[in-house]
């Protein structure tokens, strides 16, 4: 059953895009989609630790002996999560005091090292690279939805992701539905996705 | 004995290229990192203490070494004399460590204001050191020669309803930053004349 590189890059669009058909990484999928600027710069973030650590499992999937590939996964996740929440720090400080301690948990996230210990440690660098970018594409796009339905129905508006910028959706008499916002709105949205998915995809 | 030897190589030599990575990449991003924090954390509560001077305190700043610990200052100049400046002083608040700045008046030795940067109090009660206006301004013209205390305590300060631990906390660090302020002043003045326009 070999898949194209293209194939293994699109996979993690639909069929198996992560917090919906894999249900994984939930944790930051709820926690962080209060805003499309929050969604998108964790999925970004995320997207960034998957891509450079598929490559360098791949990469060294031969020398890794398979008794001790857990924490070898865990240095090399963890090793780009702290680049990336330096970076994040150096370059996007607000978002940074945004996300706060939802960038260190991506070391843990079950999507990251899921698809180190599913995919990455069978299979070549260049579907390796590609895995990880759809899946990472797909969980950015995924938290980018969820944010935006969270957002426009919970504050009225809508933040452009890497900027100040915010729009104002309803105007200015709009009384927010803030039960979207908080937790318990974020899981009825997840399953409100979820369900409508299940029926775009019979 | 092969595979253990193996194992142990592998896992340190991944640790170790993953130290020396992160030791560059901490490098290369430690002053870009610390303006951040001057500027999102830091900044607003120097610039409000600071209102009305002609520069920038952000950028006109200098460091002096105090026995162990650098401490940063930031000017201000007022009427073409740089007689003000901020630092920051630390004192112990109900969840932690509560950053304070404190803005002098290097003539008067008068305070020009107080901002709460950092903390972690109580959200509606000891957040209001931080969020409440009239608390910090009430530290506007007292002088910091003298001991600042809550007036429970016979002082002058009007602590916040609900978070005493917090109000002494910020009392005690103002204070505290006086002993500091007395033994650098000269200096202080020295320096901060360099920013003089």
């Amino acid at each position: 059953m070999a898949k194209t590189v293209v194939q293994e890059f699109t996979k993690g669009l639909w069929d198996e895009i992560p917090p919906f058909r894999l249900v994984l990484g939930l944790c930051p999928t709820l926690a962080v989609t209060k805003t499309v600027a929050n969604g998108v710069g964790m999925g970004v973030a995320a997207t960034f630790v998957l891509v450079c650590s598929n490559i360098l499992v791949s990469a060294l999937r031969n020398v890794i002996p398979s008794q001790v590939r857990v924490p070898c996964f865990i240095i090399i996740i963890a090793t780009f999560v702290v680049v990336v929440e330096l970076v994040m720090q150096a370059f996007t400080y607000p978002l940074f005091l945004q996300l706060g301690i939802f960038i260190p948990l991506i070391v843990v996230n079950c999507i990251i090292l899921g698809r180190a210990e599913a995919f990455a440690s069978k299979n070549g660098v260049v579907p390796s690279t590609a895995d990880g970018l759809g899946i990472g594409v797909g969980f950015t796009l995924a938290l980018a939805v969820l944010a935006a339905i969270r957002e426009v129905f919970g504050a009225g508006t809508l933040s452009v992701p890497f900027s100040d910028t915010v729009i104002h959706v309803f105007g200015p008499s709009f009384q927010p539905f803030t039960f979207m916002v908080e937790a318990p709105g974020a899981f009825v949205c997840l399953g409100l996705v979820l369900a409508l998915m299940n029926l775009a995809g019979k | 004995m092969r595979d253990v030897i193996r194992m142990i190589v592998v896992l340190g030599v991944l640790a170790a290229v993953s130290g020396w990575l992160l030791w560059a990449v901490k490098m290369g991003t430690a002053s870009q990192i610390e303006y951040q924090q001057l500027k999102f954390v830091k900044g607003p509560a120097i610039k409000k203490i600071l209102e009305g001077s002609s520069n920038d305190p952000l950028v006109d700043r200098f460091k002096i070494q105090d026995g162990e610990v650098e401490r940063n200052f930031y000017v201000g100049v007022f009427d073409g004399k740089a007689n003000a400046v901020a630092y920051e002083t630390f004192g112990k608040g109900f969840g932690g460590d509560i950053g304070i700045m404190v803005g002098v008046n290097l003539e008067t030795d008068e305070l020009l204001g107080i901002g709460v940067t950092t903390h972690s109090e109580t959200p509606g009660l000891g957040s209001r050191a931080k969020d409440d206006p009239s608390f910090g301004a009430q530290f506007k013209g007292m002088s910091i020669q003298e001991p600042f205390k809550v007036k429970a305590d016979g002082g002058k300060v009007d602590a916040l309803s609900g978070a005493t631990v917090t109000s002494w906390g910020v009392c005690a660090g103002v204070t505290d930053s006086a002993k500091f302020y007395k033994t650098l002043k000269p200096q202080l003045i020295e320096q901060a004349q360099a920013f003089a326009k």
